[in-house]
């Protein structure tokens, strides 16, 4: 079996990313820049009521206005509205003015649907307005997973703890909003897609315009994040698509921040109720949750019971020998939920190591050593001390509230596991080896920000004993050969050892063709001069053996909270993680940094807040949908366990998902009760230091 | 502090506009209303712009750009959509992003918030107006040496920050950093880079606190 060179140059060093000079100078094209010959400006209307039934669309109006090339209605004949923001049609123009002209020229009839809802909670009850007609918002029975018998457990318990732990619905707010400059003509449709998944988009266009799978090209060369919101074509990128045929012309239609927010995925809620129980040693004995939540239009009974957001892994990562877990997902008049970074995790996380930590404090036991206690993972056990030592744990640990005067000091730790981030068999790529010794790789992946391009550079260099900047490489374009998708933080343990296979295949052929032994570093210009005129052109898949799954990971916060504003500052966020075979260290830690940042947001400042009454999004943009800014970063410090002996595996989304409760975990020991609501707000800070009364939505 | 009223603030000042007003009052004495309303219009005429595109010249990156718009098209729609300059972002278009962040003379604007009418007149530079002869900018390398960007969305409009910062203040400090990039948003996170990049443009050395550990 193959296996990755233990002496390295490249390979777990750190390569400057080798398009960081075309995006440091905006030379770099994202979709959103493609100007396309005679490209029209494209712009969306959408449904201002959460519920309604749409008797007819006039666009009549909208095609006076001068400039106006091309209006299209999202669905034809009569179409119900579910949501605040649902597509109801869309228009093309010479420039962004006329169609903003022409979006308020078209009359839309509707019968406004009064009976709607937005409540998770108001959702449940049997009388609510059902989002879905004659399917109730939740089943009628959750879904059970049951294990040992947790009834007889309770009572053998030493310590027993009951929480509430819930978690808001998040949206992925990428900078580059989510859209498509799309060309159809008679040749096929071309997409400039904004996209983490070619492949994906492709074929969903196809599907949506009935076409053959190779009539449609989707090209991403930059695209500005997506954290698993941008999966598909999507709406918007089937109404671009029309749009062009109708006006025989590209069309970019990016959607607006605030389209973003009401239509294009979210992370779902979670209401989890923990009753969880220990020996007096400290060994977890039971467990018991429901937990529901919802995903949006995309939940509910039709989901299947358990799914549609709700299915969250529970008791996470601790091994509990009776549970019972019981779980809903609840439908209401929102945009649906799609994945998210390490989807159903975050949540997780929160609600049982929130729950460790009260647990701890009714045993008085240090939550550290609960943890140690209880975590059957041998790699985490391994972060944990190590982490600890490096974090001072043993030193800066109080008993909860123990810090002195008003503004108080905590730590709080927290695990995390992704079971996936391994490599996806099917990825495919090629490279061109010119005589004059030039190389370029294509592969059918997209570069979501991880650094794909220079991980591909990284592996290729050290292949071929070449440097990073001597490899050409090409992604984003369905006409190279296939790649996966950037999600599941599979793309790394995907193209590492496509590549590394199409390096192997293309020494053999070059070393046969040229007669000598090692074509590699000094020798390489010689042996590709004799391939004379004719390039060699190879061809490569996945190869197994170089990649695994199952990244873990734990961190550890530091906090300061002001009791008298209730002001959370994070001082520090120690990461501890593992990926097996370090493939890139700079842009891995960036990757890390990016997880612990968006996890902070999770754990103080991120929700999207809806009116009950209206039925809208209320914070469908920046400056009331809060994120960390840069002043908001605490001190990172990063340690990465080396397990090369693992291969390959995918970090983008374990950094993410201990943040928040390892956050929680040091505000609690701070303050020295509970806030077991995400955000963390100062206003739910002092209504838990009984300062102020509890929000009456919180 | 001297608090003096400015004394020229173009079309839009108050005492020009109020001086316009005095001399249609003493005509207005002697005539019919509707001839007041034609004077006024006739008074204001050479200074109303619009609906339809005016010439416009704007001075990017050193070179004149010469474009027909509608008033109502701010500075960024301009650049990228009337012009190739897609380096400034589009992110909100409510300036909550800062990813449209150009400068404006040395000042740090969102050119969301900006019409392009009103900026003319004034050098604006843009991100490609930084790089000179195909050598990045102290600020663009230090982006580069620090990983300072991941989907690189955000990236122009930090760049920019990060320069106009540099040009008012050579050797800042974190806080300063931290103030300048105040109006700027980045989802991938990677504001701890960002700042050891702009310390690093500004010559102070930074290190990474990232550590190695063999599991075996």
């Amino acid at each position: 079996m193959s296996s990755w060179p233990a002496e390295t140059k490249y390979i777990s060093h750190s390569t400057a990313r080798i398009d960081a000079p075309a995006k440091v100078t905006g030379r770099a094209r994202y979709s959103s820049d493609i100007q396309a010959e005679g490209w029209l400006y494209g712009m969306i209307l959408r449904s201002k009521w959460p519920a309604a039934k749409i008797v007819s669309v006039n666009l009549d109006k909208a095609w006076q206005i001068p400039g106006i090339k091309a209006a299209v209605v999202a669905r034809d004949g009569s179409f119900n509205i579910r949501f605040y923001g649902e597509e109801i049609a869309a228009v093309a123009g010479t420039s962004k003015q006329v169609c903003l002209d022409a979006l308020r020229a078209i009359e839309v009839q509707a019968l406004v649907r009064h009976e709607f809802v937005v409540n998770e909670n108001e959702a449940r009850k049997p009388d609510a307005a059902q989002v879905w007609d004659g399917t109730p918002n939740a089943p009628a029975t959750p879904h059970v997973r049951e294990n040992g018998s947790v009834d007889t457990a309770f009572p053998e318990c030493a310590a027993v703890i009951e929480g509430f732990y819930t978690t808001p619905v998040q949206i992925h707010n990428p900078m580059e909003t989510h859209g498509n400059t799309v060309s159809w003509t008679d040749d096929g449709v071309t997409a400039w897609s904004s996209t983490q998944g070619i492949s994906s988009v492709r074929d969903g266009l196809a599907g949506a315009l009935q076409l053959d799978h190779s009539q449609v090209r989707v090209i991403t060369e930059y695209m500005g994040g997506g954290f698993g919101a941008k999966f598909g074509a999507g709406a918007e990128g089937a109404l671009a698509a029309k749009l062009s045929k109708e006006a025989k012309a590209p069309v970019r239609l990016m959607l607006t921040r605030f389209d973003q927010a009401l239509a294009v995925g979210n992370r779902p809620s979670s209401f989890q109720k923990i009753k969880m129980g220990a020996l007096a040693d400290g060994t977890l004995h039971a467990f018991e949750a429901e937990n529901y939540g919802t995903a949006g239009i995309g939940g509910g009974a039709d989901a299947g019971g358990g799914g549609g957001g709700a299915d969250i892994p529970m008791p996470y990562i601790y091994k509990v020998p009776n549970t019972r877990v019981k779980q809903a997902a609840v439908a209401v008049n929102a945009g649906s939920a799609r994945a998210f970074r390490a989807p159903g995790n975050p949540p997780a996380s929160f609600g049982m190591e929130s729950a460790m930590d009260d647990l701890a404090v009714k045993l008085g036991m240090d939550p550290l050593d609960l943890r140690l206690k209880n975590d059957p993972n041998k790699i985490r056990q391994r972060e944990y001390k190590l982490g600890a030592e490096k974090f001072g744990w043993k030193d800066k640990y109080q008993k909860p509230g123990g810090s002195p005067g008003l503004v108080k000091t905590g730590i709080g730790c927290a695990g995390a596991a992704w079971p996936a981030g391994g490599g996806t068999r099917n990825t495919q790529g090629e490279a061109t080896v010119n005589p004059d010794g030039s190389i370029e790789f294509r592969l059918g992946v997209q570069d979501i920000g991880t650094g794909t391009r220079t991980v591909i550079a990284v592996v290729a260099a050290e292949m071929l004993g070449l440097k990073p900047g001597q490899i050409t490489v090409r992604v984003g374009d369905t006409n190279f050969p296939p790649g996966p998708g950037s999600g599941g933080s599979t793309t790394c343990p995907s193209i590492s050892p496509t590549v590394f296979y199409i390096c192997t295949k293309a020494l053999q052929q070059l070393q046969a063709q040229s007669g000598l032994a090692d074509a590699r570093g000094e020798n390489w210009f010689a042996a590709c001069k004799k391939l004379g005129v004719s390039p060699l052109v190879v061809h490569g898949q996945w190869e197994r053996g170089l990649s695994a799954d199952h990244a873990c990971g734990v961190q550890f916060a530091e906090v300061e909270v002001d009791t008298e504003t209730g002001l959370v500052t994070v001082k520090k966020i120690l990461g501890v993680h593992d990926c097996g075979l370090i493939i890139n260290k700079i842009t891995l830690e960036s990757q890390i940094n990016g997880g612990i940042i968006m996890g902070m947001g999770y754990a103080l400042y991120e929700e999207r807040v809806m009116d009950d009454l209206s039925g809208v999004v209320l914070n469908p943009n920046f400056e009331t949908y809060k994120m960390p800014g840069m002043a908001d970063v605490p001190e990172i410090e990063i340690v990465l366990i080396n397990m090369p002996e693992r291969g390959v595996i995918g970090i983008g989304e374990p950094a993410t998902v201990p943040t928040a409760g390892a956050i929680a975990n040091a505000i609690a020991n701070a303050i020295g009760v509970r806030v077991s609501s995400l955000p963390i707000t100062p206003a739910k800070i002092l209504a838990a230091l009984g300062k102020v009364p509890p929000s009456v939505n919180a | 502090m001297k608090n003096s009223e400015p004394e020229n603030l173009g079309a839009h000042s108050r005492r020009t506009f109020l001086k316009s007003l005095g001399t249609v009052a003493a005509t207005a004495a002697t005539a019919q209303v509707k001839s007041v309303a034609a004077e006024l219009e006739k008074t204001n005429a050479e200074k109303i712009v619009g609906p339809q595109a005016v010439p416009v010249t704007l001075k990017v990156n050193g070179e004149k750009l010469k474009l027909m718009l509608e008033p109502r098209v701010t500075l960024l729609d301009a650049l990228r959509n009337y012009s190739s300059l897609t380096g400034a972002k589009e992110g909100c278009d409510r300036a909550t992003c800062g990813a449209c962040t150009v400068l404006l003379g040395d000042t740090p604007i969102y050119s969301c918030q900006k019409l392009a009418i009103e900026a003319q007149g004034v050098e604006i530079i843009t991100v490609e107006g930084l790089a000179k002869n195909e050598r990045l900018s102290k600020v663009q390398q230090a982006f580069l040496d620090q990983d300072a960007l991941q989907c690189g969305y955000c990236t122009p409009g930090f760049v920019m920050s990060v320069t106009a910062l540099l040009k008012k203040n050579p050797r800042p400090n974190a806080a300063d950093v931290k103030h300048a990039c105040a109006g700027n948003t980045c989802r991938c996170g990677t504001h701890p880079r960002i700042l050891q990049a702009a310390l690093q443009a500004a010559g102070v050395a930074t290190a990474s606190k990232t550590e190695v550990i063999d599991y075996v």
